[in-house]
């Protein structure tokens, strides 16, 4: 791995506290946002972020699952991918 | 950023709506170091050394598929031959192997195990023939299974002995899974110039030139290409190839990332990255789309093989620039059961068992999950396998049988597996005899390779 840091994606019906909700999730796991960027494609709320994460101890597992579950709630789906999965694909 | 929003939603476009997945991790498992003249120290052997290396194989998968949130479909094992293991093995039949070969694979939770096989190409050994004698009883008593013969190479030709046998043992399979429509025979590969380190099943087995144990990625993605072809506005050949290229060297990266992370993890050497559109049964994420979305009614009608052919050669021009290691099949397959596509132009029919054969001269594999009606001939289903096999040997190439002769079933029925393995509608077969040539025996010679006309 070269790096920990995280593309997150939030796609879905916009609606009030959709980011609110969501960086609340990341601020619990000490996950700090390096870059956002959002926008509203073919009517749906597209949000993506890259977070950065320093802990050692840090848990993918319970992180996806909390993220998930939050945009469930929200009717978003979120995805927590390592960055490397766009990189590879992307950047030669 | 340093990637563009566009590209990040690319990706997760091609996971969420175009059914691209890591097709498989196969970890590639040598058995010489088992043998042993007593059938059971032999399977503990197999065992503690199979569930040794391959204990962490599925929860590894599973973290680097959470890791990168690309969805990895299978598991899998690939052993040395059987009949090479078990050759010293004092027994007469090899049925004991494939059921420790199924529990180890249950037990380490993978998909499926494959290498209860034998290279006879030139000539059949006394293990290699209690092998094949084993295979029916074999695939109808285990689940996870999957058995291949290499019956002719390029170098060797074609061993028209043991194409003779394959057909009889292809019939027995059948009878001996009747009570699920014959699915042993899904599971049982006839291979010309088979490769040894392909990931793809049934025909993956851990060729003799390998190491210890090897991590073999396969990836996938025809319904990737599928859309890529269709959303080019008016394009001519020559830009379809090159979306083609483009789009196979993508998912091939992610097959080369997933593949070094998994074996970095498990600490075994990453061996090949096979990049093959396999389709599934979903919708669009077929190969009979891609040769329709370039122009044709319907897969089958004239001009298919040629489209296939651009397929194919893009597929393995793009994958072979993205990843460091590419081997195994690398090419596009054209199973009928397991894509959508081939069923509907079947059904149609517009998709004949001489089209599929004139198809596989020009793409990866051969005749594959087809079903044909139940009471053909072995002879038939020789000249059959004796004609793709031709066709792999004079074209330097690796082609495959997987024929399912359907007890009971006639043209008209369909065969229904479910899952990966889809539904077969069945193909009519010629009604003319090959019994006296099939009868005759011997080997047909090692093709010139030269005067190439």
């Amino acid at each position: 791995m070269t790096s920990t840091r995280f593309i997150i994606t939030v796609i879905g019906i916009d609606k009030i506290g959709i980011v609110a909700s969501i960086t609340k999730v990341m601020a619990d796991f000490n996950v700090n946002i390096v870059d956002i960027s959002q926008t509203i494609m073919e009517d749906l709320f597209t949000m993506i972020m890259l977070a950065g994460v320093k802990s050692e101890n840090f848990d993918l597992a319970a992180f996806q699952k909390a993220m998930v579950g939050k945009g469930e709630e929200l009717g978003v789906e979120v995805r927590v991918q390592h960055e490397d999965a766009f990189r590879f694909m992307h950047r030669i | 950023m340093l990637i563009h929003p566009e590209e990040i939603l690319e990706t997760i476009h091609m996971i969420k709506a175009e059914n691209f997945d890591i097709r498989t991790v196969t970890m590639g498992i040598n058995l010489r170091d088992c043998c042993h003249s007593d059938i059971d120290v032999l399977n503990k052997n197999i065992y503690n050394k199979i569930t040794g290396y391959a204990k962490e194989l599925v929860r590894t998968t599973e973290e680097v598929q959470n890791l990168y949130g690309i969805p990895i479909t299978n598991k899998r094992i690939a052993v040395t031959p059987i009949a090479i293991v078990a050759e010293s093995c004092d027994t007469e039949d090899y049925v004991s192997i494939a059921k420790t070969l199924d529990r180890a694979a249950e037990d380490v939770g993978i998909d499926f195990i494959g290498g209860f096989s034998a290279l006879v190409h030139k000539g059949i050994t006394p293990g290699d023939l209690k092998l094949i004698n084993s295979i029916p009883q074999a695939l109808a008593s285990t689940k996870k299974v999957c058995s291949s013969i290499n019956v002719a190479t390029t170098k060797a030709g074609i061993n028209m002995d043991a194409v003779a046998m394959m057909g009889h043992i292809v019939k027995k399979t059948a009878e001996a899974t009747k009570d699920a429509d014959g699915i042993g025979c899904a599971k049982l590969v006839i291979f010309a110039n088979a490769p040894e380190d392909n990931p793809f099943m049934a025909g993956a087995f851990h060729g003799i030139g390998e190491p210890d144990c090897v991590i073999n990625v396969g990836v996938s993605g025809p319904g990737v290409v599928n859309s890529t072809v269709r959303e080019l506005k008016d394009p001519d050949l020559g830009e379809i190839s090159e979306a083609i290229k483009k789009t196979a060297f993508k998912i091939t990266r992610m097959g080369e990332m997933v593949g070094r992370e998994v074996s970095r993890r498990l600490n075994v050497d990453f061996g090949v990255l096979d990049l093959s559109l396999a389709p599934t049964p979903e919708i669009g994420d077929s190969v009979a789309a891609i040769l329709e979305a370039m122009g044709l009614e319907a897969c089958g009608t004239h001009g298919t093989t040629a489209a296939l052919a651009l397929l194919n050669d893009a597929v393995k021009k793009g994958g072979s620039m993205a990843s460091s290691y590419v081997g195994g099949l690398s090419g596009a397959f054209i199973p009928v059961s397991e894509d959508a596509g081939m069923i509907r132009a079947v059904e149609l029919g517009a998709l004949s068992l001489d089209k599929l054969e004139a198809m596989t001269s020009v793409c990866s594999v051969g005749l594959d999950m087809i079903a044909i009606p139940g009471d053909t001939s072995a002879a038939t289903i020789s000249a059959i396998i004796a004609d793709e096999m031709a066709i792999g040997m004079i074209n330097k190439k690796t082609t495959a049988v997987r024929l399912i002769p359907a007890p009971g079933k006639k043209v008209g029925d369909s065969v229904e597996y479910g899952g990966l393995l889809g539904r077969a509608p069945v193909m009519k077969v010629s009604e003319f005899s090959s019994e006296k040539f099939i009868a005759r025996g011997g080997r047909i010679p090692a093709p010139i390779q030269a005067l190439t006309n």
